[in-house]
């Protein structure tokens, strides 16, 4: 199996082909992950780290592309509020990225890489590929998993349909239903990669050309969701770049769109067009209660839940409209309804849905006492 | 009493000595969590918490509690009929903005509920007021008429009518002064604060 991109990681190939929510299977699946600290004689000091819609294993240790320190370094490392002296951190690259777990851009059994011939896959594919990984490595019921974003929904995903596999679960600026504002704004990414015409049906491996521009759009839009109005006005304002009058033209003129075209661009170095349009594809179609019963099924979120024993703690951030506060609530009151313990809150933090992946230091009280005991 | 019960503020000690053990509790208004640990450990509670203030329930969530950030005067009704066998409420009543739909929900919510709040009519209170002709700050409210959060004051002689008027029946009464537990007679005049244990009859 090969990738666009390389890593350095561990990988471990599926002996058994992956049976998928669309109904098909998928052969050879190698997953990518990183772990960090060791598992005990006991086995129960494990957690699973899920990462977001773009991210990847490397939580704690640099990115092997663009060099940068792991995406949660702050929260996971010895001492720190994951504490990898006495947890073992397990964190996979998910089911149809790019960073080296199978994806579109991997060769499928003809030797061709797969493109649009991938099958389409979901949230619980992702964390049935997971589950293979916990049974290689030997840990049969994790301390906990931890998500935000696209990780909470994997770590949802995992309570409910494993619940004999986790004692807790933490989830972060997360949603139990994909909200249908985000399904839109990822229409628009979506659209804008099949729109560039270096796509070519997503055939474009090997051409010499890939749809960075159509890429790097998605990702500019995605990436405003991400923020928040007070972010963008204390970091940029309405502050001019590198020029001190208007220029009458389509340059970027604000700092804000120099900032954007920046975002945009480095992404398309470090991510497959394709993995972005299966790994949204994924999140727009997540709902656990249709996870759980089927689509068209109008049971209630609690009853979904039904079942479900671990300890529970959802954090949510005033300045999220991504996965606004409501969404976080809904979680906790169901899962309250359903008989598990639980805990919510709603932190307050200045950097919108991002919050989770930044400083602030009363998420890191929570985490350390959610997982102290 | 044992230690961990006898570190606790008065009224919550009242409570925490009087929950049957191994009961099913709702904390509202938990605060960081101290009663809720108390009925865990020495009580073997099932308890749960709801508060308002988000770094409380972080501090909950440390001592490995289970509590949801919340409001009282909202959120009650989202918690289905006779879920627990207890609804606590301690020193949240006279802040709630319909202290007495609060109370309706306690009691649809627990088979029982424990209120207790500050008597506003404890002759300092009263005194402040006809010789002063100030609102009082005491111990139990310390806070200035224009910054308190206690916007429902009320005194055992008022709690005790509403009780009578819904049909309530009270279960158990107590009434401190200090620390100390005192005898129901002028209670109205002497207890600075209250607790009662009251159910639908």
């Amino acid at each position: 199996m090969a990738s666009l991109f390389t890593s350095c990681s561990q990988t471990y190939d599926l002996p058994d082909p992956l049976p998928l929510d669309g109904g098909q299977s998928l052969e050879g699946v190698r997953i990518a992950f990183e772990t960090y600290g060791a598992l005990n004689d006991a086995r129960d000091n494990a957690i699973l780290i899920c990462h977001a819609t773009t991210g990847d294993q490397y939580v704690a240790s640099p990115h092997p592309i663009t060099g940068k320190p792991g995406w949660w370094s702050k929260m996971v490392g010895p001492g720190k509020p994951i504490d990898t002296d006495r947890f073992y951190v397990i964190c996979p690259n998910v089911l149809g990225s790019c960073m080296g777990t199978t994806g579109p851009g991997s060769l499928a059994p003809d030797g061709q890489p797969y493109g649009l011939r991938f099958p389409v896959i979901t949230i619980r594919d992702m964390v049935r590929a997971h589950m293979a990984l916990l049974d290689h490595l030997g840990v049969e019921r994790l301390y906990a998993v931890v998500g935000g974003s696209m990780g909470g929904m994997q770590a949802l995903s995992l309570s409910i349909h494993w619940p004999e596999r986790v004692a807790r679960v933490l989830l972060l600026a997360t949603t139990a239903v994909m909200p249908v504002q985000n399904i839109a704004f990822q229409e628009v990414g979506r659209q804008a990669i099949m729109a560039d015409p270096d796509w070519q049906g997503g055939a474009y491996y090997g051409t010499g050309r890939a749809p960075d521009a159509g890429l790097a759009v998605a990702r500019m839009a995605a990436h405003i969701t991400y923020l928040s109005e007070a972010t963008l006005s204390e970091k940029f304002g309405r502050r001019l770049q590198d020029r001190d009058a208007k220029s009458f033209g389509f340059g970027a003129d604000f700092q804000v769109e120099s900032y954007l075209r920046y975002q945009g661009s480095s992404f398309t170095g470090r991510f497959d067009a394709n993995s972005y349009l299966y790994i949204t594809r994924a999140m727009s179609y997540f709902d656990v209660v249709d996870e759980r019963f089927g689509a068209g099924h109008n049971a209630r979120l609690s009853e979904a839940f039904a079942g479900v024993t671990a300890r529970f703690c959802v954090v949510s951030f005033d300045t999220d409209w991504l996965y606004p506060t409501a969404e976080s609530r809904k979680i906790a009151h169901a899962v309250n309804a359903a008989g598990a313990p639980v805990s919510f809150m709603e932190l307050a933090a200045p950097y919108g849905h991002d919050s989770f992946l930044l400083d602030v230091p009363a998420l890191d009280r929570v985490i350390t006492g959610f997982l102290s005991r | 009493m044992n230690r961990i019960m006898a570190t606790l503020r008065p009224d919550l000690a009242v409570i925490a000595g009087h929950v049957a053990p191994g009961a099913k509790v709702l904390d509202v208004g938990c605060g960081d969590g101290t009663l809720m640990a108390a009925l865990r450990d020495e009580r073997g509670c099932d308890v749960r918490g709801l508060e308002i203030d988000p770094h409380n329930v972080a501090e909950c969530v440390g001592h490995g509690l289970s509590a949801i950030q919340g409001d009282a005067d909202t959120d009650l009704a989202l918690y289905p009929d006779a879920s627990f066998d207890y609804a606590i409420l301690s020193q949240t009543l006279q802040t709630t903005k319909r202290p007495d739909m609060v109370l309706e929900e306690l009691l649809r919510i627990g088979r029982r509920a424990f209120v207790s709040f500050p008597n506003f009519g404890h002759w300092r209170v009263r005194s402040d007021l006809l010789w002063r002709g100030r609102m009082p700050v005491t111990r139990l409210l310390p806070v200035g008429w224009y910054e308190t959060p206690n916007i429902h004051h009320l005194t055992i002689a008022d709690f005790r009518d509403f009780v009578a008027a819904r049909g309530l029946k009270v279960e158990g009464a107590w009434y401190l002064n200090g620390d100390s537990l005192i005898s129901p007679a002028m209670a109205t005049w002497r207890a600075e604060h209250a607790v009662y244990l009251l159910s639908r009859g």
